[in-house]
């Protein structure tokens, strides 16, 4: 086969790997920065992010694009900042254990909640004008989102590196990071930081919510499952606390998932993530770039 | 406090106990309804309901044997869960004469031997996977089998658009799905095409890369017989990729949840399905009127009055049910479970009798497409097998 027909043949894969892989991207930084901090495996991420699928659907049954899409930013940030406060803080001198199986109480408390409200139904995502349009690259036709969606992941953790490097919250946060304790004694307001985080968290869940439910557009509530488990893997295997680790996990294994299924193999492509997750944690169990990395935000 | 509990407990069982004789000295007749209203099939679910809850309007009672019933429905949610299955099947047997579902076969399969302890007879309504009648002597179902089906839709294919080449995309683990999918290639094997299988897990929404691969390999037609959770990502994504090969399914994609994923797009999308709004026009404008009045039976039809097919079957099987208690001249499960081999009934979609397996003898499916533009369906033709 060459070049040229292998090429338009294998675009489509590639760009559904490249898309996908930016919205797992967005959902493992939060749960990497959640870690770097309070060294706890946020389970209700994902579940966040569904929620903000479902908040756009509603907010747009009510109010134009303009206001809903701000609107439902802002009130999974509240959502992702309140379950903070609720069900972590309180446990902050607990054993870590029971705040990682508050998490998952969380989580299943989302998902229960999201089933009594939508009624088990799925429900369809609104389209937002541009982003779901369609478009033709060379042989692949997809929507704008999918081209958008690696540039914006991309400039979002720019911003985001420059926030943690260069700002005063930033260095708090690097503080906070590597010790806790001292950090306190240090006079650094530690519960500040940590809502700081989990408002990062939701925001980019919110956004990678906009973007992943515009390519597929039907929410129901177990819809942050799935992604949220295959970002916490990207964030595992990028070295758990590391924000470019996560990223280029969250890429490869959107890549990579989407490269099995064009090969034939669509009953692995699941297995790989996992199996990948196991391999991981046997031959490098800090991850790619966990080992060494100084900013474990 | 512990003589408290009890004592409580005591009051709350007499209580219970008073008011279950109660219930019984008012003639009433209950049929048990296993259905889904959550998960993966609520959609459907909901919507065959909605026949039977109409049915219970246009026919509240039923005199047998001289006595008046009153005739009620105790709907019980199965969630589309194959492990919440027995447990809803044995609430819903609970004191019913027969009880009727579910949408999605892997849940009467799940739940066969529940009504078989039970001694109650079950009767499927839409569940077209030949094991939930297979070896159990209690599910009868009044709809078409999948072996049919696919045949139906393999010919279809092949006698409607020369197709050579199914791409076959079915969920891993969906007995309905996996079934479906395997009569459809096995049909179309015969007829000297060739099919690409693949499979999908549960949870996923990412479907681009199935429906490239489609394309790469040259499909005339993608046949995707799933749940319509999957279906509207999966329309979506073809319109998205400009997919210009017709999409086929089976009844599961007759529902309107379709329709509204469709509408707008450039998806040419063909079902085989139990009945044809249009065919019965008395009918349908008195069910439309019933959904239209009542407000939460048109949220459970998705918010419009376009008739399901799954909802005209659920008003049969609700009459099917009541010929064979009827028939049985009690309202006791046994004597009804006695009675239904032998019971007919002429009902909106056709002609009902029961083969010896308990599956109902039809020998065509009607087939349907979506119209993209107005958002309803389009009667293409009634198809057999050859």
């Amino acid at each position: 086969m060459d070049f040229a027909s292998f090429f338009s043949k294998n675009l489509p894969y590639l760009l559904a790997g490249i898309s996908v892989g930016g919205q797992y991207a967005l959902i493992a930084i939060g749960y990497t920065m959640v870690y770097g901090i309070l060294r706890l495996i946020n389970f209700a991420h994902g579940d966040i992010f569904m929620v903000a699928g479902l908040l756009m659907i509603y907010s747009t049954t009510v109010f134009p694009l303009w206001v809903s899409i701000p609107l439902t930013i802002v009130v999974t940030v509240i959502l992702g900042m309140m379950v903070e406060k609720v069900a972590y803080k309180p446990l902050r001198s607990a054993p870590r254990m029971s705040v990682m199986i508050s998490a998952i109480g969380v989580s299943y408390l989302l998902q229960n909640l999201a089933l009594y409200v939508t009624g088990g139904l799925a429900k369809p995502y609104p389209a937002i004008p541009g982003i779901s349009a369609t478009v033709t690259i060379g042989p692949a036709t997809t929507k704008w989102v999918t081209i958008i969606t690696p540039f914006l992941t991309l400039l979002l953790v720019v911003l985001l590196m420059q926030l943690i490097n260069h700002t005063k919250i930033g260095m708090a946060m690097r503080a906070v990071a590597n010790d806790f304790e001292t950090s306190r004694l240090m006079g650094i307001q530690v519960d500040a930081v940590i809502s700081m985080t989990f408002i990062i968290g939701s925001f980019l869940a919110a956004v990678g919510s906009l973007l992943y439910f515009s390519n597929y557009p039907s929410v129901v509530p177990t819809s942050g499952a799935m992604p949220g488990l295959k970002a916490f893997v990207a964030a595992v295997f990028g070295g758990i606390g590391s924000i470019p680790g996560a990223v280029i996990g969250a890429f490869i294994i959107g890549i990579s998932e989407n490269i099995i299924k064009g090969a034939g193999w669509t009953t692995f492509s699941d297995a790989f993530t996992f199996a990948l997750l196991i391999v991981v944690l046997l031959v490098k169990p800090t991850g790619l770039f966990g080992e060494g990395a100084k900013d474990k935000v | 406090m512990k003589r408290k509990v009890v004592s409580a407990m005591l009051i709350l069982s007499m209580a219970a106990m008073a008011f279950s004789t109660a219930a019984l000295a008012d003639d009433v007749i209950t049929i048990g309804v296993f259905e889904p209203a959550s998960g993966d099939n609520g959609a459907g679910g909901k919507q065959e309901v909605l026949g039977m809850q109409y049915a219970n309007v246009v026919q509240p009672t039923v005199e047998v044997d001289g006595t008046e019933y009153k005739v009620e429905l105790n709907i019980v949610d199965n969630e589309s869960s194959t492990d919440k299955a027995a447990s809803a099947a044995a609430q819903a047997a609970e004191g019913a004469s027969i009880v009727l579902g579910s949408y999605g076969s892997p849940v009467c399969i799940a739940a066969g031997d529940t009504f078989l302890n039970a001694g109650v007879a079950a009767l499927g309504v839409t569940c077209t996977n030949p094991q939930v009648t297979d070896g159990n002597d209690n599910y009868f179902r009044i709809c078409f089998l999948d072996p049919f089906q696919g045949t139906v839709l393999a010919n279809f294919a092949a006698s409607q658009f020369e197709a050579k080449k199914a791409y076959v995309l079915t969920k891993l683990g969906d007995d309905y799905s996996a079934g479906l999918g395997h009569y459809f290639s096995e049909a179309f094997k015969n007829l000297g095409g060739e099919v690409i299988e693949e499979t999908f897990p549960e949870g996923n929404a990412d479907f681009t890369s199935y429906i490239t691969t489609a394309v790469n390999e040259g499909a005339d037609v993608i046949m995707a017989p799933t749940s319509t959770e999957a279906a509207q990502l999966i329309i979506e994504t073809a319109s998205a990729q400009g997919v210009t090969v017709p999409l086929l399914a089976g009844d599961t994609w007759d529902s309107n949840v379709i329709l509204n994923a469709a509408k707008g797009k450039d998806v040419e999308i063909y079902v085989t399905t139990f009945y044809q709004e249009g065919a019965d026009e008395e009918f349908d404008a008195s069910i439309k009127e019933w959904i239209n009045s009542d407000s939460t039976a048109l949220a459970n039809n998705g918010g419009d009055d376009t008739i399901a097919a799954v909802t005209v079957m659920g008003y049969d099987a609700y009459f099917m049910a009541l010929e064979a208690i009827k028939n049985a001249g009690s309202p006791d499960p046994g004597a009804v479970l006695a009675a239904l081999p032998d019971t007919t009934y002429t009902g909106v979609t056709g002609s009902i009798a029961f083969d010896e397996i308990g599956d109902a003898a039809r020998d065509t499916a009607f087939v349907k497409s979506a119209d993209t533009e107005s958002g309803s369906w389009v009667f293409v033709t009634a198809q057999g097998v050859e």
